[in-house]
């Protein structure tokens, strides 16, 4: 595969929520070291288009091309169990990708003097950051993040754009719905073009029809 | 699939409830039999089987919405679905994990309660074997009832109503081992059934499961 084939290619995708079709026609990709930010604003489908190209909801049309090696999604909820401690956490996540060492991603978000905490004791902030540390365990080059700064504070949020950096800089992409300036070059994707509104075409109503 | 196995067994045992809990209420049940029914030790003989099957059928329903709702309240089988893991073996290590802290003490327990009920000691044996044969099926039909009501709000009960009668062949099969057992018959038929329903649970359910799991997280 060339180096500079797109990690992720959609084309001309449909996606619902509800029995709506919320968003059609959107279609781009991402090359290695691209950055997109999604703006749009509530309700405009931000979360359903990323859950769809992570694969937890099929597109009503449309393909979507990912590389093979799979992506790296963070959602509103971090995934994270409160008995256990914070390196327990991400531990578990790299085992899991078959990564080993989380000292680097523990330090990158300012977790390390906290691993040993229960991660039901963190703060909003504190577990957001080990939400997002877990991107770092997965060695994943696609990140899909749904709104990643919330609850993060001002050096949090900083920490954050540097580590995002670190990784389009790794020739990694990111996809991510945010509505604040992270202050690094990063291209932006307006939802609001691709906005539409109509029921789902069902095959059981054309079954009855 | 190691590990998802590994970290379910340590949060049942870390963050208590899980674990206890079955056995205690599994206790309570087989305990109230004999307070119910009176101290005829012949009576309870005969039905001592019985009762031990269904008071491990009921703990083993009370523990199963743990099996996916916490995962699924706290965003985890999100990500767990977009891991390397294939659901499958997702659902297939979380029923092992619930079987390890739930059907394998039930079935240690088995014994030591069944002299409540005055069942004759050289049915101890087959009582364990019977519920270490049967419960994995437990599990995994709970896996797969918790699947389908995943999301569902107050859920619980209609998992019940969905698991237990899956839970039927388990149960007559299990009990008519242990009783069987425990009056000197041979076990084989019943034994062979018992382990046919389980193996058969093995190679269906998991994918079943990951089917209903892939459209409650839609």
């Amino acid at each position: 595969m060339q180096d500079n084939a797109p990690l992720l290619q959609l084309s001309d995708i449909a996606c619902a929520r509800g029995g709506r079709v919320v968003l059609e026609g959107v279609s781009f990709s991402l090359r290695p070291g691209q950055g997109v930010a999604l703006r749009g604003a509530n309700g405009s489908g931000k979360t359903t288009l990323l859950r769809t190209i992570a694969g937890l909801q099929p597109p009503v049309s449309g393909t979507i091309t990912c590389a093979e090696e799979g992506l790296a999604f963070a959602s509103h909820a971090d995934g994270l169990k409160g008995a256990l401690t914070v390196s327990e956490n991400l531990l578990f996540w790299a085992t899991l990708h078959g990564q080993d060492g989380i000292n680097a991603a523990l330090s990158a978000f300012a977790l390390s003097d906290l691993q040993d905490r229960r991660a039901a004791n963190l703060s909003a902030g504190q577990k957001r950051r080990l939400g997002l540390a877990r991107l770092l365990v997965t060695g994943r080059r696609i990140w899909i993040l749904d709104e990643p700064t919330v609850s993060l504070d001002y050096a949090a949020t900083q920490l954050f754009a540097q580590v995002v950096q670190a990784h389009l800089a790794k020739g990694g992409v990111a996809l991510m719905a945010t509505h604040i300036d992270l202050g690094f070059e990063c291209q932006d994707l307006d939802l609001t073009t691709f906005q539409a509104s109509r029921a789902v075409a069902s095959e059981f109503d054309e079954a009855f029809a | 699939m190691i590990q998802i196995f590994a970290r379910d067994v340590k949060l049942a045992f870390r963050s208590g409830g899980g674990f206890g809990l079955a056995l205690v209420f599994f206790l309570i049940v087989v305990f109230l039999v004999p307070l119910g029914v009176g101290p005829s030790g012949n009576t309870l003989a005969v039905i001592a089987p019985g009762i031990i099957w269904v008071g491990a059928l009921l703990a083993c329903l009370l523990s199963l919405d743990r099996i996916l709702t916490n995962d699924w309240e706290d965003g985890s089988l999100e990500l767990l679905a977009t891991s390397p893991i294939p659901l499958e073996a997702v659902i297939l290590s979380k029923a092992a994990a619930h079987w390890i802290t739930t059907g394998l003490p039930l079935a240690i327990a088995a014994p030591v309660l069944s002299v409540l009920l005055n069942m004759p000691s050289q049915g101890f044996f087959f009582l364990c074997i019977s519920l270490l044969v049967g419960t994995p099926a437990l599990s995994l039909i709970g896996a797969f009832g918790a699947a389908l009501t995943l999301g569902v709000k107050r859920g619980g009960l209609l998992l019940s109503i969905i698991v237990l009668p899956l839970y039927v062949p388990t149960l007559i099969f299990g009990a008519e081992v242990a009783s069987r057992g425990a009056g000197g018959q041979p076990i084989e038929t019943p034994l062979l059934l018992l382990g046919a329903v389980t193996f058969g649970t093995l190679a269906a359910l998991p994918f079943a499961a990951a089917a209903a799991l892939r459209l409650s997280l839609r």
